[in-house]
C-alpha cells in the first residue's frame, strides 16, 4: 500500500478547520481549569473540615478516574437534570474540571512556597483577609507556577481528541469523518499526528523556555 | 439501579479486561522506558538521538491518536491487522514508555557521580555497574513517578473501548444502551476505576519501601545497626 500524498495534502484545509476547533476547546478548557483549580486549592485550605476534606476527596476521585468516562457521564446525564447544552460545551466542562484537579495541586504547591514571613507581615499590617490573598500571597504564588500550568495546557491539548467520542468534530473527529468516505485512514491519521506535533512541540519548547526564565 | 446490579458480573468481566490492558501496557511501557531511558544517557550521539525522537514523537501526540493509528492506519501500511487488544496495549505502552523514559534518564543522572567513579575504581564492567550499583539506586527514585504514570495508564485504558475492546467502559456503554440509564453504570465504573487506582498506589508504595530498603535507605535500615528495645507485648519474635 502506498501513501497517497496528493490526497493527504488535499485534505489539509479540512483538517486545519478541525484543528481550529481543537485549539478553541483547549483554550476554553484551560481558562476553566485555571480558574476552577484555584478555587479547589483555596477550598482545600478552608477552616471548615467538611469543605476541605470534601474538596480533597473530589479532587482525588476525579484525578484517578478516566476523562473519557467522565465525558460520557456528563454527556449522557447532564440533559437528564435539565442542563441542555452542546457537546462542545460539555466537552469543555469535562476538560476544565478534570484538569482543574491537576492545576489545584500546582497552585497548592505555589501557595505553600510563599514564605511564612509574608503571612506574618500581612497579619502585622492587619490587612483585610481578601487583601492578604489578592495583594500578598497570590501575586507571589502564581508567577512561580506559570510554567507548570503551561504544561497542563499542552497536556489538555492532547486530550481534546477524546471529545470526538461525544460527537465533537475537532481534528480527530474531522479525520474520522473524512475517512468514513475515502477509507484513506493511513494518510488521514498520519497527518492528524503530524498536525498535533506541529502544535505541541513548539508549545512545549516555549514552556521549557518559560521554566528557565522563572529559574526552576 | 437494579439494572446495574444485574450487569455487575459483566462489569467485573470488563474490569478484568481493563486490568489485563493495564498490565500489558505497563510491561510494554516499562521495557520502552528502560530502553529509551538508557539510550538517553548514552555517550553516542546517534543513540541519544533515536531515543529523543521516540520520546518527542509519542509525547507530542496523544494516546488516542496513536491507538487509532495502530488500529486503523498501520494495517493499511503493512497489510497486517493487529487485534484491538494488541493495538491498545501497544499504543498505551509506547505512550507511557515515552514519559517513563524521561523518568529513567533523570533518575540515572541523579545517582551521585561518586558512585559511578567508585565502580570504575573497582574496575566493574559497564553491565555489572548498571545492574549492581546504578540501577538499584536509580530505581528508588523512579518508583514514585512511575506510580503516577501507572495511574495515567489505567485511565488511558478507557480509550480501548473506542476500538471495540470490551473493557469496563465498553460494558458500561452497552448497559446504558440496554437500559437507558446512564447515571448508575457510569458512576459505578468511575468508582471501580478509583478502587483500581487506589489498589495500584498501595502496591507501588510497598514496592517503593522494598526498593528503598534494598539499597539501605528508609527507616527499615536503622534497626540492623541499633538494637531496638523489645516491647513487652511483642515477645522475642515480634521485633524485626
Amino acid at each position: 500500500m502506498t501513501f497517497d500524498w496528493g490526497y493527504a495534502f488535499s485534505q489539509v484545509p479540512k483538517l486545519l478547520e478541525g484543528l481550529r476547533i481543537t485549539v478553541e476547546a483547549t483554550l476554553l478548557g484551560s481558562v476553566l481549569a485555571m480558574a476552577l483549580g484555584l478555587v479547589f486549592a483555596l477550598l482545600r485550605r478552608s477552616r471548615f473540615r467538611v469543605v476541605s476534606r470534601g474538596t480533597k476527596a473530589f479532587v482525588e476521585f476525579v484525578r484517578s478516574t478516566p476523562l473519557l468516562v467522565q465525558l460520557f457521564f456528563l454527556y449522557y446525564t447532564l440533559p437528564n437534570y435539565g442542563f441542555k447544552t452542546s457537546a462542545f460545551i460539555t466537552g469543555v466542562i469535562g476538560l476544565g474540571v478534570h484538569f482543574a484537579t491537576y492545576t489545584s495541586e500546582v497552585y497548592r504547591a505555589g501557595i505553600e512556597g510563599v514564605p511564612t514571613g509574608q503571612w506574618e507581615a500581612a497579619t502585622a499590617l492587619s490587612l483585610p483577609y481578601h487583601r492578604v490573598w489578592t495583594s500578598v500571597i497570590l501575586p507571589q504564588a502564581i508567577p512561580r507556577v506559570l510554567p507548570a500550568l503551561g504544561n497542563y495546557v499542552i497536556s489538555m491539548f492532547k486530550e481534546v481528541p477524546l471529545l470526538s467520542a461525544i460527537t465533537v468534530v475537532g481534528l480527530l473527529g474531522e479525520a474520522k469523518e473524512l475517512g468514513s468516505h475515502s477509507f484513506k485512514y493511513l494518510e488521514l491519521y498520519t497527518f492528524v499526528g503530524i498536525l498535533f506535533l506541529v502544535v505541541s512541540l513548539p508549545a512545549s519548547f516555549l514552556v521549557r523556555r518559560l521554566e528557565r526564565r522563572f529559574g526552576q | 439501579m437494579s439494572d446495574v446490579v444485574d450487569a455487575l458480573p459483566r462489569l467485573l468481566q470488563g474490569a478484568w479486561v481493563t486490568v489485563q490492558i493495564t498490565i500489558g501496557g505497563a510491561l510494554v511501557g516499562l521495557l520502552a522506558a528502560v530502553v529509551a531511558g538508557l539510550a538517553g544517557t548514552s555517550r553516542r550521539r546517534a543513540v541519544r538521538a533515536v531515543g529523543r525522537v521516540y520520546v518527542e514523537f509519542f509525547r507530542g501526540t496523544s494516546a488516542i491518536i496513536q491507538m487509532y493509528w495502530f488500529f486503523f492506519a498501520f494495517p493499511l501500511l503493512v497489510g497486517y491487522q493487529l487485534t484491538p487488544k494488541w493495538a491498545g496495549v501497544l499504543a498505551l505502552g509506547l505512550n507511557t514508555g515515552a514519559y517513563g523514559a524521561e523518568v529513567v534518564r533523570g533518575s540515572i543522572n541523579a545517582v551521585p557521580r561518586a558512585q559511578y567513579e567508585a565502580t570504575v575504581a573497582l574496575s566493574m564492567t559497564p553491565s555489572l555497574r548498571m545492574r549492581r550499583v546504578i540501577l538499584p539506586q536509580a530505581t528508588v527514585e523512579m518508583l514514585p513517578p512511575f506510580n503516577n504514570l501507572l495511574i495515567e495508564l489505567l485511565k488511558g485504558t478507557a480509550l480501548v473501548s473506542l476500538i471495540t475492546v470490551v473493557d469496563m467502559t465498553f460494558v458500561a456503554q452497552t448497559v446504558r444502551d440496554n437500559t437507558g440509564d446512564s447515571t448508575a453504570p457510569f458512576l459505578t465504573i468511575l468508582a471501580m476505576y478509583f478502587v483500581l487506582a487506589y489498589a495500584m498506589t498501595l502496591g507501588m508504595r510497598w514496592l517503593e519501601r522494598r526498593a528503598a530498603r534494598s539499597v539501605g535507605r528508609g527507616p527499615a535500615a536503622v534497626p540492623r545497626e541499633v538494637p531496638v528495645p523489645l516491647r513487652i507485648d511483642q515477645g522475642a519474635g515480634g521485633a524485626r
